[in-house]
């Protein structure tokens, strides 16, 4: 256990070292990050001042609190591209791991959970600016807020497990891009990316329940503006240990395979 | 004595698509695709003792990376049997993994935008090795190799000797009993290789660490490798002692003659290939060297007279030049005694 909390904290802090390397690159990408939700929130706001002060139960402020908590989500939610995992085979650049007595899905969550450490410290800043411009309502119970925070990162190890058994398909396929544009478009409308869950069409939601999507990014957000019960809450944490055993099985069935096709071209 | 590399009839075939130029073959490629089969690697044989460097020889796309990937488990052999320090390679057991290193010349095993000194450490967290014994290890290899004061740059500012020397360290940290090397020397300069040629023999000796050794450069061969392995068109062309295959490929002797008179015509003799001025340089068939030489005794007051093989490079580029593609299925070399040749 010892040597593995060293592993995941030197992978850490190995990430964190590479990320100041870009400070501004960072921040300049963080800050692109934040287009897409003011966009909603603007919208939202409007509509919600235009149909007498609220849509769905959403008020202005509570449509600022939901969007200010998508960013957070969405930055804590990042996982490996397909440019990524077309990079890392396609040029061989899985040797690296490959030679070492790890499992690369070790390596890469260990990477991505430093990467937070670094897009968290940009993420306070940005989500300064955004409260006071658009006045977030804070109305959730305590245990809600301890379970959004936990929620945060154990919606972040189920998308990576499901990502990274995605990205598994880069071994067969020559362009897995519209592979993951599908899962990404399926993600925009069932997830609650693009408008609450509770303000689209029932049968959304409902297909929306049996989905990874929403547990990955609604889920979170819904406990941040104080719309679940506990026993919705437990109902989620348990979607999100499902999808991520999911995952994990996905990847322990198709790694052997996946690496009898990997070619180590130019490695 | 068990071989630490163990080699039986391996094979790697790779399905590569193919088609026509133009719009209606591209079209066509959609319904049906075609691809042809490439013999990367067909059917290698070989032995390598615990402790011995050997030489891994053979131009470009001969099959030696391709070997190299399968013998350190990046690559799942089509056929064949290859087994290091007793491990099936493909099965990348964790065990077998922290005894081997694969060092590539082109490829960045290295964090890029980081010192090394992190990645080493990412690498200690990863191997496990406890603390004392990792510093006390990486401190003698940037010692090694004159480098312990640019382990704190980051890595994209290092020169491209620098970088090689500090993945060679990388790859050492948890002391691997056998050492894969693919051009470790490419691009650098010669005091660079230089370096790198003392460094692969001094490991060696310290730890018996086996080592295989793809080079481009026969300096380096000739300054580490007893025993080489020639590797053309996916098939072993020759596998035994340097001296063996120097002996069995050179194809003439040079001879160097000493004067006091060097305008003299030595054609006679053999091909004259240089003039200086107290010495002149003829080139002669290996079978005629003898013959020859006790001629020049003969016939001239010689100061000193040398006779040497032909560079090895000649010697190697003499092997591909003869060999041939075998038939499928024919016997390739038998293991490293006696140096065993198939043309």
């Amino acid at each position: 256990m010892k040597s593995w909390l060293d592993l995941y904290f030197t992978q850490a802090r190995t990430a964190v070292a590479q990320q100041f390397q870009y400070r501004v690159g960072v921040l300049l990408w963080l800050v692109g990050m934040v287009v897409e939700p003011v966009i909603y929130l603007v919208v939202w706001s409007t509509i919600a001042a235009q149909q007498g002060g609220q849509v769905g139960g959403f008020t202005p402020g509570l449509f600022a609190t939901y969007y200010i908590g998508w960013t957070l989500v969405r930055h804590m939610n990042i996982t490996l591209t397909p440019f990524a995992w077309e990079q890392r085979i396609r040029q061989g650049d899985l040797s690296r791991e490959l030679l070492r007595p790890l499992h690369p899905f070790h390596n890469d969550l260990g990477f991505f959970i430093g990467m937070k450490v670094i897009q968290m410290m940009v993420w306070v800043p940005i989500a300064l600016v955004l409260s006071l411009a658009f006045q977030p309502t804070f109305n959730a119970q305590p245990w809600q807020y301890v379970c959004f925070v936990i929620a945060l990162f154990t919606a972040f190890v189920m998308r990576f497990a499901l990502t990274w058994a995605l990205g598994l398909s880069t071994f067969w396929l020559t362009r897995p891009r519209a592979f993951f544009e599908l899962y990404f478009t399926a993600e925009l409308i069932f997830s609650g990316r693009l408008v609450p869950m509770s303000l689209m069409p029932e049968w959304v939601q409902t297909l929306s329940n049996v989905l990874p999507f929403k547990w990955a990014f609604g889920f979170q957000l819904e406990l941040l503006v104080g719309k679940l019960t506990p026993e919705q809450t437990l109902f989620g944490f348990a979607s999100q240990a499902f999808w991520f055993a999911i995952g994990l099985l996905v990847v322990a069935l198709l790694w052997r395979a996946a690496l009898r096709k990997y070619s180590a071209v130019g490695a | 004595m068990q071989p630490a590399i163990h080699v039986r009839d391996l094979r790697k075939t790779y399905d590569v698509p193919e088609r026509e130029g133009g719009l209606k073959a591209a079209a066509a490629s959609l319904v049906k695709r075609k691809t042809h089969q490439i013999k990367a690697v067909d059917g290698v044989t070989f032995d390598i003792a615990p402790g011995e460097v050997v030489g891994f020889l053979g131009p470009n796309g001969a099959g030696k990376t391709t070997t190299l990937k399968m013998l350190s488990g990046l690559l799942y052999p089509t056929s064949g049997e290859g087994v290091v320090l007793g491990f099936t390679p493909s099965r990348r057991e964790k065990a077998f993994l922290r005894q081997i290193a694969l060092v590539m010349g082109q490829r960045n095993q290295l964090l890029w935008d980081i010192p090394a000194l992190d990645t080493f450490d990412l690498i200690r967290a990863i191997y496990r090795l406890p603390t004392d014994n990792f510093i006390k290890t990486r401190d003698e290899l940037l010692d090694l190799l004159g480098v312990a004061d640019l382990a704190r740059k980051p890595v994209r500012n290092l020169s491209l000797g620098e970088r090689m020397k500090m993945e060679i360290i990388g790859a050492l940290l948890h002391t691997p009993g056998v050492l894969f090397l693919d051009e470790p020397t490419i691009g650098l300069d010669v005091t660079a290789q230089k370096k790198i040629r003392e460094f692969v023999r001094e490991y060696n000796r310290r730890t018996g660490a086996t080592v295989l050794l793809t080079s481009h450069y026969m300096a380096d061969v000739e300054a580490l490798c007893k025993h080489v392995i020639v590797i053309h068109h996916g098939r072993i062309l020759f596998d035994g002692d340097l001296s063996a295959l120097v002996e069995r490929f050179a194809a003439y002797k040079t001879i160097g003659v000493m004067l006091d008179d060097t305008s003299l015509d030595l054609s006679g003799y053999g091909e004259v290939t240089a003039r200086e001025s107290d010495k002149i340089t003829l080139r002669v068939r290996k079978a005629d060297a003898p013959r020859v030489t006790a001629q020049l005794l003969h016939d001239l007051s010689v100061n000193d007279l040398t006779v040497e093989s032909p560079p090895i490079e000649d010697v190697i580029e003499r092997v591909f030049a003869s060999s041939s593609p075998l038939p499928s299925g024919e016997s390739q070399g038998e293991g490293a005694e006696g140096g065993v040749l198939t043309l």
